[in-house]
């Protein structure tokens, strides 16, 4: 008979450690050899971390939206994507019409609060809208089902936005006042990026007070510890998953208005890659968990604007940008295999017996 | 007297909401994009055919909203609600008249609002609220009908529906033979169906569903009574004369048509192969175009002629290579997802696609695989000296393939492998506790349905006679997954179905690309509320379903 | 010779510990019974020796073997079968599939053998069939071969998952709470069952049950377990007049951090 600590040693573990280990390697060779080679000034670096951070921050507030919808239907939100697009491709007309009316540039800041609250409404109208629609009816059914609706929605919103508003890219129009540079500590910054970072962290203090602060904030945990527990105390559980699709939305909002601010285009298609990079942030962070999806968000970021001169530069290959997102997609793939909790872990355990 | 204003209220609400749908159909694009197409020559076009389903759909839902109520108060309900559709498309039309719309919504151009106004000018605006209460009041006479009538009159309409929107692909087929000819004279002009054409589809085709209400069940009955060996012999004639029939499409159907079952045919082997993943084994898979990918890559790197080929074998070497390569891709891709579970796993593989397609995309590959020019120059390949050269032959080679996909699932389904695939998907746990070993199994899974796809891939390859990584995107990983849940999960004809469905319907209805994608999502989310268990769902759901449906009805009335 | 004997057995979760230290053995071919209030860790008990869960310390031994740890499937092969707690069929799939599931490791086709419906294969699968068949009549579900699990009654499901079990052909049976939710027509059934099992089949069973009268009747041998910890063992009748077992079921019944622990 053979011995039973063979038996053990699976080849599914020594596979999953060889990959690691490869991976690490790569991480590692790459980084070293880029840092020794030395073609980057530390200016450069600097510019890609704050990109990074307001990249980072706009992924952070689109996290919020799938991170509470699933810690609450343990149900991924594949539209929401979307839901952050009609926000910013809707506003872009406010932003437009103000720009054209020179209003803008005259009370930048009452317009700006004017197109940031157009995009925030826009966002939390459609997702009422796909609640209501898409997955209300759906909330017995096996969980293939309500992922094909999310799905479907998520086609329905991008052409239907098409048909309504056209299918080429807009230019969103630029406030003076956010135009250049600060400099902060010694650091040029551009400052449409220093806004949006500062505009993302002050939304994300605030849902986290509503959150641990209020009675509703306090009905929403409740109902993602336990939905049949939380209804038994009296919860109304329908209107906490409304009012959590509704704040997640109004964050998928903010994050369009913001992404308009640092990449200065809309277009049709714009929410299904920030959309799958949020989700990957709300995945880093631990889904379910809201500090964890502001976390992985910023994260996320920076590694994406860092990460392919630090390490793909070192290994030699050309055009790392375009790689961008095989480090995306590798470290998503990474964290659900070694780590599915995510950073910060994630409060669901995985029931077995 | 609470109720009877709620009653009402109800209907203007049910109207608004679909006037609503109408706006947004407006807005959208789509009745203008459509008014173009007539399906009864200069009577009726598709634009104003779509908004009067919406005025019918009002009317029809406000007689429902009291089911058994009074003939007369229904159609009244209609009536109201249709007049509530109409007014939101009227309110639309003074708004674009008063207003530039156009600064936001592309479409809401003068010619637009002409046609809601049916060219009446700024007066125009009433008829909209006129023509709905007349489509309300018809769809509330709908429910009135008894079923014996109703049938037919659906059936009629339908069809002169179809018949208006498939004209095009009807042409080439009639036009090939005298007898052809002698139809499309009678039934089409030169835009749509004539108006006697139209009569003619209505009558023949409504006449001849009230005809089978009546005799349907005695032809039935008759076949019942049979004895079992001429029954069998029935049925082997229907399969022999289906397969025949099947056969020979190609011959009649044309270049287009059969370009596009070709399409069907090799999404039916992705979706046959994703199947074996997703319906049997319950592991959702959304990198599934990695495979198709790898495949379609294999096949271009052994055969194509330009440099970037390693070899020139001929395409039937080159297929097992690629099978085979798939399989082997699908394994190694498995082993880092084993232990990943549901929703995860769907993300987890859907990195890989991307990683996949990402990297066959780069600079950094080009050199090997030719970044985003693609492999070029791969040659068709050639049976008994015979080049299988345009899709009419191509499609031979996709069924047959298909054939044999479905024939391996269908034994593997009723073995142990497959048995223990379905145990897995019920309950992960308890199958490993029976015994099985989850790595063989989920892995042989990853692995044969790799194999499909790169099948899928390899006859893709030789058909476009080039690969490009543009080719290979997320939608297709989607695209399979939706064939298989609309079809029925688990289900292989249900696989056929879907691919028909979500692959064939939209090529057909090419012309109308632009919405394609938006009727695709809105179908996908109106199916998984109302058929949720797929167009064609297995025999055990089926009879799951049978058996629901009989204890509600079993059950005491009130 | 004891068939599976435990050793310093504990397990952890987070904070509580869920079985402390247990040492245990069962006889061949006896029944023997592990009782307790809930959260005393019986469940986790069966979970460690069915490798579903991994101990903290201690080792397990069946027939010889040390199986802690191991994956389930090979500790299935070394001829463990359990039932669990609440039902767990796999629900859509028929009666008959859900017995030849069971007896996954000791059929032989391969997926090629399959696909070209070599004469092996085809000579295992009816042969299998046939004795999932018997098994099928043997806990009394002839003719229900092609219903769906789900749509089975509770006790049929009951007996199916024993049926299921038993098509491993283990030498030891685990039940866990095999009568709960039953009449106590049903529950006389399942205790002469419980016996055949033994006697027709020479099985070694070990059983979680709440019902003291079924233990007391069928057991050879009976553990008190009491926040994971033995508290008692011995004999039916022993164990009933023992000091301790009698406070932990009257004295002091808690429900609460323990019983959630089990359930996790």
């Amino acid at each position: 008979m053979q011995p039973t600590w063979l038996w053990k040693l699976s080849f599914v573990d020594l596979s999953l450690w060889a990959f690691r280990a490869a991976v690490m390697v790569l991480v590692a060779w790459g980084t070293v050899g880029t840092l020794a080679a030395a073609t980057y000034s530390g200016e450069t670096w600097i510019e890609l971390f704050v990109f990074g951070l307001s990249q980072g921050s706009v992924y952070a507030l689109i996290a919020l939206g799938y991170t509470m919808v699933y810690g609450i239907l343990r149900m991924i939100n594949f539209a929401h994507g979307e839901v952050f697009m009609s926000g910013a491709y809707t506003a872009y007309f406010v932003a437009e019409a103000l720009a054209s009316t020179g209003a803008l540039n005259r009370n930048p800041i009452p317009s700006l609060l004017a197109v940031l609250a157009v995009s925030m409404a826009t966002s939390t109208l459609v997702a009422l809208l796909l609640e209501r629609i898409a997955y209300r009816p759906l909330w017995r059914a096996p969980r293939l089902v309500p992922l094909i609706s999310a799905i479907g929605a998520s086609f329905f919103l991008q052409y239907a936005f098409r048909g309504l508003y056209g299918s080429g890219f807009k230019a969103y129009p630029e406030a003076e006042i956010l135009r250049g540079k600060w400099i902060i500590a010694g650091v040029s910054v551009l400052r449409s990026q220093a806004v949006v970072v500062v505009a993302a962290v002050l939304m994300m203090l605030g849902l986290y007070a509503f959150v641990m602060r209020t009675r509703t904030g306090t009905a929403m945990r409740a109902v993602s510890e336990d939905r049949e527990v939380a209804a038994l105390m009296g919860i109304d559980v329908d209107r906490v998953i409304v009012v959590t699709f509704a704040v997640g939305a109004a964050m998928a909002g903010a994050a369009g208005f913001l992404y308009a601010l640092v990449f200065k285009q809309v277009h049709f298609f714009m929410g299904f890659v920030p959309g799958i990079k949020a989700f990957t942030a709300a995945v880093l962070g631990g889904i379910g968990n809201i500090p964890g999806a502001m976390l992985g968000g910023l994260f996320l970021g920076l590694f994406e604007s860092v990460g392919p001169i630090l390490i793909l530069d070192g290994l030699g290959i050309v055009a790392p940008y375009q790689l961008k997102d095989v480090i995306t997609f590798t470290m998503l793939v990474m964290v659900l295999i070694f780590r599915p909790s995510g950073i910060l872990g994630e409060r669901l355990a995985v029931k077995k017996a | 007297m609470t109720g009877a204003r709620r009653l009402w209220g109800g209907a203007a609400r049910t109207g608004l909401v679909w006037g609503a749908v109408a706006v947004f159909l407006a807005l959208v694009g789509m009745v203008e994009a459509f008014a173009g197409r007539q399906i009864i020559a200069g009577v009726v076009s598709l634009g104003l055919t779509l908004l009067f389903l919406t005025g019918l759909a009002s009317g029809y839902q406000a007689a429902r909203l009291r089911p058994d109520g009074h003939a007369t108060l229904a159609l009244l309900r209609g009536a109201l609600a249709g007049t509530a559709a109409g007014a939101a498309v009227a309110g639309l039309v003074i708004a674009g008249r008063l207003l530039n719309l156009r600064r936001v919504f592309v479409s809401a151009s003068p010619t637009l609002f002409a046609l809601l106004s049916l060219d009446q000018g700024a007066g125009g605006a009433y008829l909209p609220v006129a023509a709905g209460a007349a489509a309300g009041a018809l769809g509330a006479a709908g429910p009135l009908l008894t079923g014996r009538a109703r049938r037919p009159l659906l059936l009629g309409l339908g069809s002169v529906l179809a018949l208006g929107l498939f004209q095009d692909l009807l042409d080439p087929v009639l036009r090939a033979t005298a007898a052809g000819m002698a139809v499309r004279d009678a039934l089409f002009a030169d835009q749509g169906l004539s108006v006697s054409g139209a009569l003619i589809a209505f009558l023949v085709v409504g006449g001849g569903s009230a005809v089978w209400a009546g005799q349907g069940a005695t032809v039935r009955e008759w076949v019942l009574q049979l004895p079992a060996s001429p029954r069998t012999a029935l049925r082997l004639l229907a399969l022999g004369l289906g397969t025949v029939l099947l056969l020979l499409l190609p011959l009649g159907a044309g270049p287009f048509l059969s370009m596009v079952l070709v399409l069907v045919g090799l999404y039916t082997l992705m979706g046959l192969g994703l199947n074996l993943e997703v319906g049997f084994a319950g592991l959702l898979d959304l990198g599934f175009v990695a495979f198709f990918a790898i495949g379609a890559y294999t096949v271009g790197l052994l055969t194509a002629a330009g440099g970037l080929a390693i070899a020139q074998f001929s395409f039937w070497t080159a297929v097992p290579i690629a099978v085979a390569v798939s399989l082997i891709a699908g394994v190694i891709l498995g082993v880092p997802v084993l232990r990943i579970r549901g929703d995860y796993l769907a993300i987890a593989t859907l990195g890989f696609g991307e990683i996949v397609r990402l990297l066959v995309l780069s600079d950094f590959l080009r050199p090997w695989l030719g970044g985003s020019q693609g492999v070029l120059g791969i040659p068709k390949p050639a049976l008994f000296g015979f080049e299988l050269r345009g899709p009419e032959q191509l499609f031979y080679l996709t069924l047959a393939a298909s054939v044999l996909v479905a024939f391996v699932a269908m034994r593997l389904r009723d073995s142990r492998l497959g048995r223990a695939w379905m145990a897995l998907r019920e309950d992960e746990d308890v199958a490993e506790a029976m015994g099985i070993n989850l790595v063989n199994v989920k892995l042989l899974a990853y692995g044969l349905g790799a194999a499909c796809a790169g099948l899928s891939g390899a006859i893709f390859a030789v058909m476009v006679g080039s690969v490009f990584p543009h080719s290979f995107q997320l939608l297709i990983s989607i695209n399979v997954l939706a064939l298989i849940i609309v079809g029925g999960m688990g289900s292989m004809p249900g696989v056929v179905v879907g691919a028909l469905f979500l692959v064939g319907l939209p090529e057909l209805l090419r012309e109308f690309a632009e919405f394609r994608f938006l009727v695709y999502g809105a179908a996908l989310v109106l199916m998984m509320q109302l058929r949720p268990e797929g167009l064609w769902p297995t025999a055990v759901i089926r009879r799951e379903l049978h058996e629901s449906q009989r204890a509600v009805d079993s059950q005491p009335a009130g | 010779m004891a068939l599976l004997t435990s050793r310093n057995l504990t397990k952890r979760f987070g904070g509580l510990v869920a079985l402390n230290e247990l040492d245990l053995e069962v006889e061949e071919q006896s029944v023997h019974s592990i009782i307790g209030p809930n959260g005393a860790g019986k469940t986790t008990f069966f979970n460690l020796v069915t490798g579903f869960y991994e101990p903290e310390a201690g080792e397990i031994r069946f027939n010889g073997v040390q199986i802690d740890g191991l994956r389930p499937d090979l500790i299935t092969r070394q001829g463990i079968a359990r039932t669990y707690q609440n039902i767990r069929l796999f629900a859509n799939m028929t009666a008959l599939e859900n017995i030849l599931v069971g007896m996954h490791p000791h059929l032989q086709s391969t997926w090629i053998g399959t696909v070209v419906r070599s004469p092996s294969t085809r000579r295992e699968e009816t042969s299998a069939t046939r004795a999932a068949q018997d098994l099928l009549y043997f806990v009394g579900l002839q003719g229900r071969g092609d219903f769906l699990a789900k749509n089975l009654p509770y006790g049929a499901q009951r007996r199916l998952e024993i049926a299921r079990a038993l098509a491993s052909r283990p030498k030891l049976l685990l039940l866990d709470e095999p009568t709960a939710g039953m009449t106590s027509g049903e529950t006389v059934e399942t205790m002469a069952f419980i016996r055949r099992l033994r006697e027709e089949l020479g099985l070694t069973i070990l059983l979680i049950e709440h019902n003291m009268r079924v233990v007391m009747e069928v057991s050879d041998r009976v553990t008190v377990l009491d926040y994971g910890e033995k508290i008692a063992e011995g004999q039916p009748g022993e164990v009933q007049k023992n000091a301790r077992v009698i406070e932990a079921y009257l004295g002091r019944r808690k429900w609460g951090r323990a019983a959630e622990a089990e359930d996790a």
